[in-house]
C-alpha cells in the first residue's frame, strides 16, 4: 500500500520516536510512506479556538498537495493532525458554500479527494500481516489501549470505529500478541494542547488516566497522540501524588508495540527517548520470560 | 434593511443566530438534559458547564459568556458532542462562540491561553510549521511565565526532542497568503 504521508510538527520535534517506530514498521509491513511534499501545519486546537476559516484552510492546503502528488489516501499519525485534517475534509464536503471559501483562499486546484487515515486504523487492518511477522510477540504484555479524545471524536469526521466502545488499537496489541486490559479512561481526554497553558488541568486528567490503568493491572499504556504521550509521559512525575511511590506507568505509541512484535530493536523505535523508562515493555519482546505485572520499570 | 441583508440571508442579530450563521447548528434544539455536562473533563474546573453556555446562547446572553473564563477553558474533546441526543454539539457551538466573543473583545480570552494560541500560530505564519522551541518561547513572553519548566528544557534536548532550528515550508508565502485570505473573510462575513 501507498500513501500519502503527513508528518506533521510533532514528529520533528517532541515525538520524534513516533515517528522513527512509524517508519520502522511501515517497510516491513509494505506500507510505502511517500511524504506531502512542502506539508503545512494543521493548525491545531489554536486554529480551532481562533478561527473556522483558518482551521480548515490551513489543512486543506496540505489536502491539496497530497492530490497533487496522485494520492488518494494521506495517513496522518499524530492524532490532532489526522483530527484536523479529517475534520477539513468533512467540513468542506458537507458545506458547499465553505468549500468555495476554501478553494478561493488557496488559490490552487483542490477537489477534496484524499481520503484521511490515522495509524491506529491503518495497523488494524494490516493486523493479520503483524500476526504473521511478529517474530517476538509480546507475551503476557498486558497493555492500557488509549484512544483518548481526537482518534474517535467526532463519530461524523473519524468514522473508522465505534466513538464511544471502539476497539481498532485492541485488536493491534492483540495481533502483536500482547494482552489489552479492559478499563474506563481510554476515551477521556487528557488535557491536549493545555500542557503549557494549564498545567495542573493536565495533571488532574492525566493522573485519573493512570490511575485506572494501573489499577485494571496494565504494564504499559498504548497511544497513537503526540500530545498524549506528552502529557502522560513528560508530565507522569507531576501527577505522583506526595509521598505516593508506585512504579513509572511506561506510555508508548502504538507503532513502538508493534515494532518490538515484529522484533525490531528498541533504539531503532526511539523507546530510549521517553521521560518514563520503557524497560518494563522491552524486556518483553526477544521472547524473554514474562515478568510479573507489579514488577517496578 | 443594511446592503449585506437580503431574505436569503438575513444579518443575525441574536447570539444563538450567528452561532448557527457560522456552524449551521442550531442551539435551539438544546433541551438542557445536561448529558454534555456530566462527561465534560473539564466541568470540575468551570463555573458554565456546556449546558449553562447552550442555555445562555439560546437565552441571547453573551454577556454572561464573555464575563467567564469557561467557555475558553474548553479541550475540544468533543465528549459532549458524542453524547448529545439531538445532535447539539456543544464544543462547536463553544468555537464559534469563542470566535464571536474575540471579535468584540480580544483580551476576553484568560491570557495564558490567549498567549498560546497567539504563540502558536505565531510560529504557523513565520515558518509554515510549528517550532516547539518557538513557541515555548513565544508563550513564555506573552504569558510571562518565564521560567515555568526552565528545568525541563536539558531533558528535553538530551533525548532529541528540541529542535533549535524550526522545520520550514518552502512556499512559507503561500501560507500567509491564507492567513491573510482567512483574515479578510472574517472582516467580510
Amino acid at each position: 500500500m501507498k500513501v500519502a504521508y503527513f508528518p506533521g510538527c510533532s514528529m520533528h520535534g517532541t515525538s520524534r520516536e513516533y515517528g522513527e517506530s512509524l517508519h520502522a514498521v511501515a517497510e516491513p509491513l509494505g506500507v510505502e510512506l511517500d511524504e506531502v511534499r512542502d506539508w503545512n501545519c494543521c493548525g491545531a486546537s489554536s486554529a480551532h479556538a481562533s478561527s473556522r476559516m483558518l482551521a480548515v484552510a490551513l489543512p486543506a492546503r496540505s489536502l491539496a498537495l497530497a492530490e497533487a502528488q496522485g494520492h488518494e489516501q494521506l495517513l496522518a499519525p499524530c492524532a490532532a493532525c489526522y483530527n484536523r485534517l479529517a475534520g477539513a475534509r468533512h467540513e468542506i464536503a458537507e458545506d458547499a458554500e465553505l468549500a468555495g471559501h476554501v478553494k478561493r483562499i488557496l488559490a490552487r486546484p483542490f477537489e477534496n479527494r484524499v481520503a484521511v487515515l490515522n495509524a491506529v486504523e491503518v495497523l488494524r487492518d494490516l493486523g493479520e500481516t503483524i500476526k504473521a511477522k511478529a517474530t517476538s510477540p509480546l507475551k503476557g504484555l498486558k497493555v492500557a489501549c488509549y484512544y483518548g479524545c481526537l482518534l474517535v471524536r467526532p463519530a461524523a469526521v473519524t468514522r473508522f470505529d465505534d466513538p464511544e466502545d471502539p476497539s481498532s488499537m485492541e485488536a493491534v496489541v492483540k495481533a502483536c500478541g500482547a494482552e489489552p486490559v479492559a478499563w474506563r479512561m481510554r476515551l477521556e481526554c487528557c488535557g491536549g494542547g493545555f500542557s503549557l497553558s494549564r498545567k495542573p488541568s493536565v495533571v488532574r486528567l492525566g493522573r485519573a488516566i493512570l490511575e485506572d490503568a494501573r489499577k485494571a493491572g496494565a504494564d504499559a499504556i498504548a497511544v497513537a497522540c503526540p500530545m498524549c504521550h506528552s502529557n502522560l509521559d513528560f508530565r507522569q512525575k507531576a501527577m505522583a501524588r506526595d509521598g505516593e511511590d508506585k512504579p513509572p506507568m511506561p506510555i508508548v505509541f502504538i507503532t513502538q508495540v508493534v515494532g518490538l512484535a515484529l522484533g525490531i530493536a528498541p533504539e531503532k523505535l526511539g523507546m530510549q527517548r521517553h521521560f518514563v523508562s520503557t524497560k518494563r515493555v522491552t524486556s518483553r519482546g526477544n521472547g524473554e520470560a514474562t515478568a510479573p505485572a507489579a514488577e517496578v520499570g | 434593511m443594511s446592503a449585506h441583508e437580503d431574505a436569503h440571508h438575513p444579518v443575525p442579530r441574536t447570539l444563538a443566530d450567528k452561532v448557527r450563521a457560522a456552524t449551521g447548528l442550531n442551539p435551539a434544539r438544546c433541551y438542557q438534559c445536561g448529558k454534555c455536562s456530566a462527561g465534560c473533563p473539564m466541568a470540575a474546573e468551570t463555573t458554565l458547564r456546556p449546558h449553562d453556555v447552550m442555555r445562555l446562547v439560546n437565552q441571547d446572553r453573551p454577556d454572561r459568556l464573555m464575563d467567564d473564563e469557561s467557555i475558553w477553558l474548553c479541550l475540544g474533546c468533543e465528549t459532549c458532542a458524542a453524547r448529545c441526543p439531538n445532535e447539539c454539539e456543544p464544543a462547536r457551538v463553544t468555537d464559534a462562540v469563542r470566535e464571536i466573543v474575540a471579535a468584540a473583545r480580544p483580551d476576553a480570552a484568560p491570557r495564558a491561553i490567549r498567549a498560546f494560541h497567539a504563540a502558536f500560530l505565531d510560529q504557523i505564519r513565520k515558518h509554515g510549521r510549528l517550532g516547539e522551541m518557538g513557541l515555548i518561547m513565544g508563550y513564555k513572553l506573552r504569558s510571562g511565565h518565564l521560567f515555568a519548566d526552565a528545568a525541563a528544557a536539558p531533558g528535553m534536548m538530551s533525548r532529541g526532542k528540541l529542535a533549535f532550528v524550526a522545520d520550514k515550508v518552502e512556499d512559507v508565502e503561500d501560507v500567509r497568503r491564507i492567513f491573510a485570505g482567512c483574515a479578510a473573510h472574517g472582516e467580510e462575513g
